[in-house]
């Protein structure tokens, strides 16, 4: 029975075995030996070099990249310090009104993300939903915030805040309340409090949030190129650009293949960490 | 005019939650070096005014002192009390001599000093010193209960509080901890004010006992006191079992007319109304009616054997139900449902007056 039982296990996974490898691992490995290709050839049946890479420092790729880990980590850190409080009225302050919330915070999802980023430009435009109506109430214009990389941080930090919120509520709410007042109670101030108590058995919840925000922000293409109007290129952008407009799939390889290990080994730092376990539900 | 010893001082302190009523104006003095106990039941109020002590909620109205020093409107976190949680709150990403130096972290003491501390105070509580680097996670929960204790110490308090500390721990580990905690009292001479629904508890440990109910003080005396002169019907019932008899001059058929009162022994005067209350271990099982103050004749209903004692029930020609109790080579040899003439002492009575 139980030899059976296993059986039919592996037998079920069998499906989802079979996606991960076609749509997972496969283009992974094709990404991988076209990295190692000579320059604009569209075949893997080419003497392996790594000129690809070479064409990062050679062709300032590695300024976007700059950009793209620079903005990402100041959305980070951003979207950490705004949702603390919302986090943590929803794991132990709103009750029943969490619910209202997340779903608020979810519904947001529902639009794809490419609208909502242009109904900012709307908002925000010369002309547009803010400024136009100030001028014409109090006959003053102003300049538009649009196409610049505080826009685009401002990007950022919105379309990510859902990754950033929920998994930070989650480890917010593994923090037991007797600890926090114990510690009150031993003497500790608010301050005190927070950073010997309440950060530290957060801890989960954050390194979660901070890498989920983190890596979909260095991937990020959209907020550069509707709010940024390319005021900065990403390295998402650069990667899209060679494998598109410059048909040059060993350079789009090569540049894939940098930032997946800058972020694996991120995120794989980050995971090392902390119990993930805690935050999946399974109780210390 | 207010004595020095007193060390906390509670004058008509209200809590309310709303328009429910937690503490309808608890007073009370509470002297230093004291091993103070609260026992009630669950929903007393007795958490409520613990939390009110140590600064964790704040008072609707009234006014708390310690020593001097009027403390209600001071935060917890800088009130010179501490307390040890029913869930003792240890910090599960500290190790134990990190949980019991964090008051003195907070307080800048040196590192060296920190250690010091810290080691004595685990040898006080009888922790190997080797404890210092172990993880919460891996201590068992006596070894907890004491690492919560050295934390609390290590504080060093004015009054130390406990919610509860011992009710998730098994009996035996229970008993242990309970002497732990007197010895320790004495060791140290700290005020304590403990908390706990066990009255059994709250007699081997106390130095004073207050018995609480919805919400106020149904009597404030030693274990002694609460046992043998209980003011209420509630005190004498929550330890146990009890006999009551009501006592009331205007009816006739009033067990006691006219017989409890020419002895004068227990000061009661000729029309108070109120219960007689006897323990169970001085009813006596007599041969005829004329052994003791009182007799009467009562039906054997229920034999349970304790262990070192046996208790017996029986019912009286009224009806109502006697507990009797003796030492296991006391006990006697009856059939279930034979009469039995039962008797006691008017020395070995208590009379609760009621209005």
């Amino acid at each position: 029975m139980q030899r059976l039982n296993q059986k039919l296990g592996y037998l079920s996974a069998l499906p989802m075995f079979a996606v991960f490898i076609i749509a997972l691992f496969a283009p992974l490995l094709v990404v991988m030996l076209f990295s190692i290709m000579p320059p604009k050839v569209f075949s893997l049946m080419n003497m392996p070099n790594f000129k690809a890479y070479s064409v990062f420092f050679t062709q300032g790729y590695y300024k976007s990249l700059i950009w793209s880990l620079g903005m990402a980590f100041i959305s980070t850190i951003i979207l950490l310090v705004i949702s603390w409080p919302l986090a943590y009225a929803m794991a132990k302050i709103f009750k029943r009104f969490t619910l209202v919330l997340t779903l608020a915070v979810v519904m947001s999802l529902f639009v794809s993300e490419n609208i909502r980023l242009f109904g900012w430009v709307l908002t925000m435009m010369k002309g547009g939903l803010i400024e136009g109506y100030f001028r014409s109430f109090t006959g003053f214009g102003f300049d538009s915030p649009l196409y610049g990389v505080g826009v685009i941080i401002f990007g950022l930090v919105y379309v990510y805040l859902p990754f950033m919120l929920f998994p930070l509520a989650q480890g917010i709410a593994m923090v037991p309340d007797d600890a926090r007042q114990a510690a009150a109670d031993l003497g500790a101030n608010r301050w005190q409090v927070f950073f010997q108590i309440d950060l530290p058995l957060a801890a989960p919840g954050i390194v979660v949030g901070c890498l989920l925000s983190f890596v979909l922000a260095a991937g990020a293409v959209a907020e550069s190129k509707i709010l940024g109007g390319q005021a900065v290129i990403t390295i998402a952008d650069d990667i899209e650009t060679a494998f598109t407009f410059g048909q040059d799939w060993p350079v789009g390889s090569a540049l894939s293949m940098i930032l997946i290990v800058i972020i694996g080994a991120l995120a794989l730092f980050g995971i090392s960490r902390v119990d993930l376990d805690q935050i999946m539900g399974r109780r210390r | 005019m207010r004595n020095q010893k007193k060390l906390l001082r509670l004058d008509g302190v209200v809590k309310k939650f709303g328009s429910f009523t937690a503490l309808k104006s608890v007073s009370l003095e509470i002297d230093e070096g004291e091993f103070f106990t609260i026992v009630g039941p669950s929903g007393s109020g007795k958490s409520t005014l613990i939390r009110l002590l140590v600064g964790m909620d704040e008072l609707t109205e009234g006014k708390i002192w310690l020593r001097d020093e009027r403390i209600d409107q001071t935060p917890a976190n800088e009130r010179p009390t501490c307390m040890v949680f029913q869930s003792l709150a240890l910090f599960p990403h500290m190790s134990v001599g990190q949980n019991i130096e964090f008051p003195l972290k907070l307080r800048k003491v040196s590192e060296e000093d920190r250690r010091d501390r810290t080691l004595e105070l685990l040898e006080l509580l009888r922790l190997p010193k080797s404890y210092y680097y172990k993880r919460i996670s891996q201590c068992s929960g006596g070894e907890r209960q004491r690492v919560a204790l050295a934390r609390a110490l290590a504080f060093d308090p004015e009054i130390l509080f406990f919610d509860e500390p011992l009710s998730a721990l098994d009996y035996r580990l229970r008993k242990t901890l309970e002497k732990e905690l007197k010895d320790l009292h004495q060791r140290t001479g700290k005020t304590f004010v403990y908390i706990t629904h066990s009255l059994e508890e709250a007699m081997v440990m106390s130095d004073r006992i207050a018995i609480m109910n919805d919400g106020q003080f149904e009597q404030i005396a030693t274990a002694d006191d609460i046992y043998s002169r209980p003011t209420s019907r509630f005190v004498a019932e929550f330890m146990g079992e009890v006999n009551l008899f009501e006592v009331n001059p205007e009816k006739d058929e009033s067990f006691f007319k006219g017989k409890l009162f020419h002895e004068g022994a227990i000061g009661v005067h000729q029309d108070a109304i109120g219960l007689l209350m006897v323990r169970p271990e001085f009813v006596r099982f007599c041969s005829d009616f004329n052994e003791t103050d009182f007799a009467f004749s009562a039906t054997l209903v229920e034999e349970y054997a304790l262990g070192s004692r046996t208790q017996y029930e029986l019912r009286t020609v009224a009806g109502q139900l006697i507990t009797v109790e003796k030492l296991r080579e006391d006990r006697i040899d009856q059939e279930l449902g034979s009469e039995i003439i039962l008797g006691f002492d008017l020395i070995n009575t208590h009379f609760i007056e009621e209005y």
